[in-house]
């Protein structure tokens, strides 16, 4: 049986005391939240930290709530909160169909949005979710929080914006009126990695496109927006013409590599065509939502 | 370090490394040999327990991280009246042939019957599918959780009820 290296084990009592240890501990301390990509690495020897610091406890970085025109989530919200959650759902169709595919129940039990942000691969399908929806991060140190935008916070592979003795605390999301979001995502096998995933979230305005977000999974060390595909986006009309305009340029903006999932060109390929899908959906629900608001006589 | 975890209802203490797992304290510390362990990569889920009711794959969760929850594993299935309904479904409908998968995924089956007493051949399949079954094809194993959902545990107070388990 594949055990990780020895290491120390701590569990914090609050956010103050985890960052103190962070502290203390210094640069080999890590904290684990769900451990379900921590502790596949740690057997792997991908990782070895000399302290580990369970935040499992800190039931106050487990939530939900609208606030200031933004859904705000807790770190430590597993997958399987997001999935069950109507409040996501009815904002942020994105996130159910994006939790439907991630990994598989028991595993959904146990990881956390905050892990999966923090753990920063490129296949992770939140960090692509969360891009498309334009999230602030909110980063928490001893000196203080800090928010960061979702384009700084991800550094590229496994490198984010948080510190050795810093910590995620919350996911700040923008409640878009008269906005849709969908995510397409092809894997090999029920509850895989993606071979490819797009997502993208819109909002319309007049009958036009008025804010666009589309981030792409599995797709390139460095590529999370597709800066391209939101221009051709923006202004447009949501057709066809104007959906195929913005996965061509997903496509062009992504850097697929050929591996056992599949060739570089068969990616490239999915690019296109599950972004064109997402912004369909995302379209879709986005008429929906401001048919909605007008019958309710709001004005987005 | 000193690592406590209530166990199919009792506490149990063992010495152990931080970087123990939990499928080891139960298999190695405890001899619950029946949660079984397939994988170094937390892709074949027969090492999945419930903690705290729900099934976690105890290969990718440290017992200090345990420590404190309770956890259920399949010896805790069966109750004073007998088979409990998950296990006497896999006798009735061959839910198994090798016997690897079957713990996982009658610890699988309790949770979701748990929830939801009526579930539908997708939500079955949706529930097991972290979990994999080299054998059956996964049909009979279907059919079991189905069994257990049309022949749910009689209350404690009656068991003559359970005369319906034979059926
Ligand atoms: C079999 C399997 C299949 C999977 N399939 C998918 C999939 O299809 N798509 C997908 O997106 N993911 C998948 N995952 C990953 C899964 O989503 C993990 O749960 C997630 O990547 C990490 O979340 P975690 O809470 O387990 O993080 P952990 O493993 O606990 O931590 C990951 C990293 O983040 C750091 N960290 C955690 N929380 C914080 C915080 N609050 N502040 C600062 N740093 C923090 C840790 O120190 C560590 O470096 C899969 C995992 C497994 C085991
Ligand atoms: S032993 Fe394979 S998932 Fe746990
Ligand atoms: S019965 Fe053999 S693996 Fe499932």
């Amino acid at each position: 049986m594949q055990v990780p290296a020895a290491f120390e084990y701590r569990r914090a009592s609050s956010v103050e005391d985890a960052l103190a240890l962070l502290e203390t501990l210094g640069e080999e301390a890590r904290v684990v939240a769900g451990g379900h990509s921590l502790l596949p690495m740690m057997k792997l020897r991908l990782a070895r930290p000399e302290y580990l610091i369970d935040i499992n406890d800190l039931s106050d970085l487990d939530y939900l709530r609208v606030e200031g025109g933004e859904l705000r989530v807790g770190a430590l919200t597993r997958h399987r909160s997001l999935l069950e959650s109507e409040l996501v759902g009815s904002h942020f169709p994105i996130f159910h169909d994006a939790e439907r595919v991630i990994a598989d129940p028991p595993v959904r039990n146990r990881g956390t949005i905050g892990g999966s942000l923090c753990q920063a691969d490129p296949s992770e399908d939140l960090s692509a979710v969360c891009a498309a929806l334009r999230a602030t991060l909110v980063v928490r140190g001893r000196g203080g929080t800090r928010a960061i935008p979702m384009a700084a916070f991800y550094r590229g592979p496994y490198e984010t914006a948080v510190g050795p003795a810093e910590m995620l605390v919350e996911i700040r999301l923008p409640l878009v009126p008269h906005s849709g979001s969908a995510y397409e995502k092809v894997e090999r096998k029920a509850g895989d990695w993606a071979v490819a995933a797009a997502g993208a979230a819109l909002s319309l305005h007049g009958g036009r496109i008025g804010q666009a977000g589309i981030a792409l999974a599995a797709l390139g060390a460095a590529t999370v927006n597709s800066v391209r595909a939101e221009q051709a986006l923006l202004g447009q009309e949501p057709t066809e013409q104007a959906f195929a305009a913005a996965g061509r340029a997903a496509a062009q903006d992504c850097d697929p590599v050929t591996d056992g999932r599949g060739s570089a060109e068969y990616k490239r390929h999915l690019a296109d065509e599950l972004t064109r899908r997402a912004l369909r959906r995302a379209a879709d629900r986005a008429a929906v939502a401001a048919l909605a608001a007008g019958a309710a006589g709001e004005d987005g | 370090m000193q690592v406590t975890i209530n166990v199919n209802g009792e506490d149990h203490s063992a010495d152990v490394e931080a970087r123990h797992l939990l499928v080891r304290f139960l298999r190695d510390d405890l001899g619950l040999t029946g949660t079984h362990w397939g994988c170094d990569t937390s892709n074949c889920g027969t090492c999945v327990v419930l903690m705290d009711g729900e099934p976690v794959k105890s290969c990718t969760v440290l017992a200090a991280m345990a420590a404190g929850h309770k956890v259920r594993t399949v010896e805790g299935l069966e109750g004073p009246d007998g088979l409990d309904p998950v296990q006497q479904g896999f006798v009735e409908k061959h839910g198994l042939q090798c016997g690897f998968c079957t713990p996982g995924m009658m610890m699988t089956a309790r949770a979701l019957l748990d929830r939801n007493p009526d579930p539908s051949e997708d939500e079955i399949r949706e529930a097991i599918s972290g979990q994999l079954c080299r054998c059956t094809g996964y049909l009979n194993i279907v059919r079991a959780v189905q069994w257990a959902a049309q022949h749910p545990a009689a209350p404690a107070e009656a068991p003559a009820q359970n005369a319906g388990r034979a059926a």
